[in-house]
């Protein structure tokens, strides 16, 4: 057999994965045997090189990256093409919604948005009990976790204060689930207090949800809305994001003589050649893969217009600490002034020039900064802008050296703070931080809270139970701890302080 | 005016364990007992500029100016070789704060924060600094929303207490142990003055939490027990934090000592919540 049919073999016969984990894991071989959207050979070489990366999006990209179906309207006009009418009770609504959730592809192939659900229930709860509206709750979240275990499948709640969120939280709390991932939308002037608290005190329980600076996000965003989807993108409701490609500023540093020449040459360059590869899986995706002649968009759920193209960088911070030693200073990234100032200077700059370049098919006809978490098979480099695992400052501290940054990244800048374990007996503590991070201008608080089972790797949640019984070898239900201990093994993330915080993509079987 | 300055060995930006909510922590130099569980041993001592730490230092960091030791934070890698060095338990590289200085970190963090809270060493062994400190907070409009508070081992007298309470709004007070003589064994000092000012405090409303060490074969028999549930039903209801015996930071004997279990803290709490205390804190965390 030659190598690449060894390597289905290996697949198919797997003791660790499910009968759909493997068939998922040979369409993913197959999509990757055909040719890549054509590149030029100088971005070609920076892709080959590491500079440039596709987080393994695929060689065909065949369904956007990532979709965010309005699902107001099959609430509120059902669906012809999956003959629904239009629910019309609690039990309708939700059932509706569970089988709408398997007609949304993205990158996993598992929907990574299901709804701004109390937004979406609210309407169907008049006559509903608390306690009818709490067991429903519970039932449609045993059904999310077992039937689409996917950590990067993600709910939204807020800004308002209602009954479906409170329900939301208390079940979440209760349930300590992998999935879905669940964010707070807050808005100081709508978000009560209690609401908050309700939040954070679930943080301290279970590591969610995530925070999200409402009237921030809205401002990107225009009135048909935004969501908060996978770990923490900000993306188009209606819409979403056709790719995500990234640049690794670390590979762009070594490859700089000087700061001046960082600024002003290199990293021009390879934006320029970041924004060719976009080119290219775009025109694929929206050109020649047929994907939008579908009942998604004819029944408008989604708007063909409304996807963005996601422009993604990482290891900020050994970026700044190359261009550091290149200047004979020895400020580190995170805890130095300086170190840090360089760091502003390099989102400022990114920023203005992703402003200002067109991208064909996305969403206002730009593509969209992303300060991007990481994958599994990182090494050496940090995700985002984040400071590097272990050399942390105080949580206080820790959010005021990014803060800055929080400005230049509409798409999404996460930022997992590391919380140790003292929290339990004094909770006000991460709310009275949660509530300053956002009133100082954090675009999403996240926090890891020491001690939890359940914990984020790079932005998706891990159960610590599930990676070790994986490592074990005796598989996994959910999709995401196959990844969660990968990049355990390979990146040391469960070293942050005092524990892990993580990232994106099921980068494919065996790599 | 003369307006008070104080020496402080550490400021930190977030505590969630020195009082309710997030606080500001100012570690204040220098300490009247000389506790042998203490994990902050170098903030005992007041430097008298002997000079031994100089040559400790291997960034050098320390020098001798008109007899004084001056620090430069510049080079320093936080070693800590001054620390071990120092015959005195003192510390080469406090910094000198006034009010207003103080008060500028409280701006900075503002948004984080719900109070703050003087540490140490023993902060009340800079009263005046303290007194003008919280006073200053509450007199700014900005500012005296925040909580004041102070971390203390109780010796001062209630003359002293008397000065400060206007302006606090908590005390975290400690008691090492009950039984005279091992407190003076522990301590170095008896532990009359800090009984009375537990309850001086807490007859006036500001006793925030009281705190007990269990140190395994000291503060861990059945008499102190015994004797802690009695003192806190006889005071009437106060919130309990249990704290473990650890080694870390520990120096001398006390670093042979055995460190407190889960199980002999959870005793004691057992027998606090059966004698009505409602709130028993106990460690989150064992190492
Ligand atoms: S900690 Fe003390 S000995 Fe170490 S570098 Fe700093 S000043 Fe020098
Ligand atoms: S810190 Fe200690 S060793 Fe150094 S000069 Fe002061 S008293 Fe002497």
């Amino acid at each position: 057999m030659n190598p690449t049919l060894l390597k289905l073999r290996e697949i198919v016969t797997d003791a660790t994965l499910s009968p759909a984990q493997k068939a998922r894991y040979l369409s993913l071989e197959a999509e990757n045997m055909l040719p890549y959207p054509d590149l030029d050979s100088e971005t070609a070489q920076a892709f080959h090189d590491g500079v440039l990366c596709d987080l393994v999006e695929g060689h065909a990209p065949y369904k956007p990256r990532y979709l965010l179906p309005d699902y107001e309207v099959v609430l509120r006009q059902g669906s012809a093409y999956l003959e629904l009418d239009p629910p019309q009770s609690l039990d309708e609504a939700i059932n509706c919604l569970m089988i709408a959730y398997h007609h949304v592809p993205s990158v996993t192939g598992m929907p990574v948005f299901i709804g701004h659900l109390d937004q979406l229930l609210l309407p169907f709860c008049d006559g509903v009990s608390d306690d009818g509206l709490y067991r429903r709750i519970k039932l449609f979240w045993r059904y999310l976790d077992r039937v689409l275990p996917d950590a990067f499948m993600h709910a939204n709640i807020g800004p308002t204060d209602n009954r479906v969120a409170r329900a939301i939280m208390r079940v979440d709390a209760e349930l300590k689930q992998i999935a879905p991932n669940l964010t707070l939308l807050y808005d100081p002037e709508v978000t009560t207090d209690e609401v908050l608290r309700i939040a954070t005190d679930n943080i301290v329980e279970c590591s969610k949800p995530h925070v999200a600076n409402h009237p921030l996000h809205a401002a990107t965003f225009d009135a048909r809305g935004y969501a908060i989807v996978s770990c923490y993108n900000a993306l188009p409701l209606s819409g979403g994001a056709g790719t995500l490609v990234r640049l690794n500023l670390k590979e762009v540093a070594v490859r700089s003589k000087s700061v001046e020449d960082f600024l002003d040459t290199v990293l021009p360059h390879y934006m320029d050649l970041q924004f060719r590869m976009i080119d290219a899986r775009m025109g694929f995706l929206f050109e020649q893969s047929n994907f939008f002649a579908s009942f998604l968009v004819d029944e408008g759920w989604i708007d063909t217009d409304r996807f963005t193209a996601m422009f993604g960088i990482y290891g900020m911070a050994e970026a700044v600490n190359h261009l550091q030693d290149l200047q004979g200073r020895s400020g580190r990234y995170g805890l130095d002034a300086a170190a840090n100032a360089l760091g502003y200077r390099i989102s400022e700059a990114m920023a203005a020039r992703v402003e200002a370049t067109p991208v064909k098919h996305a969403w206002r006809d730009r593509a969209m900064l992303h300060s991007q978490a990481g994958i599994s098979i990182d090494t050496d480099v940090t995700p985002g802008v984040r400071i590097p695992y272990g050399t942390e400052p105080d949580p206080v501290s820790h959010v005021k050296a990014l803060l800055p940054h929080h400005a230049f990244y509409p798409s999404g800048i996460s930022e997992i703070l590391t919380i140790d374990e003292t929290i339990r007996s004094n909770p006000q503590a991460l709310f009275t931080l949660c509530k300053g991070a956002l009133a100082s201008g954090f675009r999403e608080f996240t926090a890891n809270v020491a001690g939890n089972d359940l914990v984020r790797v790079t932005g998706y949640m891990i159960r610590l139970s599930d990676v070790e019984k994986f490592n074990n070898c005796e598989g996994s239900r959910t999709n995401t701890t196959g990844l969660g201990a990968e990049a355990a093994a390979v990146t040391g993330i469960l070293e942050r302080k005092p524990r892990v915080v993580g990232h994106e993509l099921s980068p494919g079987y065996g790599q | 005016m003369n307006s008070p300055r104080a020496t402080v060995s550490k400021v930190l930006t977030f505590s969630c364990v020195d009082g309710p909510g997030n606080r500001l922590v100012v570690f204040l130099q220098g300490c009247n007992f000389a506790c042998k569980t203490c994990h902050n041993p170098h903030t005992m001592g007041l430097c008298n500029d002997c000079g031994d730490c100089i040559p400790a230092c291997h960034a050098g960091s320390l020098s001798m100016q008109a007899g004084r030791v001056v620090f430069y934070p510049s080079q320093c890698d936080q070693c800590d070789a001054c620390l071990r060095a120092c015959p005195i338990h003192a510390n080469p590289m406090v910094q000198s704060m006034g009010v207003g200085d103080v008060l500028g970190i409280l701006r900075d963090n503002l948004a984080f924060l719900d109070g703050i809270t003087l540490s140490g060493g023993e902060a009340t062994t800079q009263l005046k600094f303290v007194v003008a400190l919280f006073g200053a907070i509450k007199a700014d409009p900005a500012l005296c929303h925040l909580t004041s508070m102070i971390d203390s081992n109780g010796y001062l007298a209630p003359s002293g207490w008397a000065k400060v309470l206007p302006v606090t709004d908590g005390v975290l007070l400690d008691i090492k142990a009950f039984d005279r003589r091992t407190h003076l064994s522990l301590t170095g000092v008896g532990n009359a003055r800090v009984l009375e000012a537990a309850r001086f405090l807490h007859a006036a409303g500001k006793l925030q939490e009281l705190r007990f060490l269990v140190v395994p074969g000291h503060t861990d028999t059945a008499t102190e027990a015994e004797a802690l549930c009695a003192f806190v039903q006889r005071l009437g209801g106060v919130r309990i934090r249990l704290n473990a015996f650890q080694h870390h930071g520990v120096i001398g004997a006390a670093r042979d000592w055995p460190a407190a279990s889960r199980d002999s803290i959870e005793a004691i709490a057992a027998r606090l919540r059966e004698h009505g205390v409602a709130e028993v804190v106990t460690p989150a965390v064992y190492v």
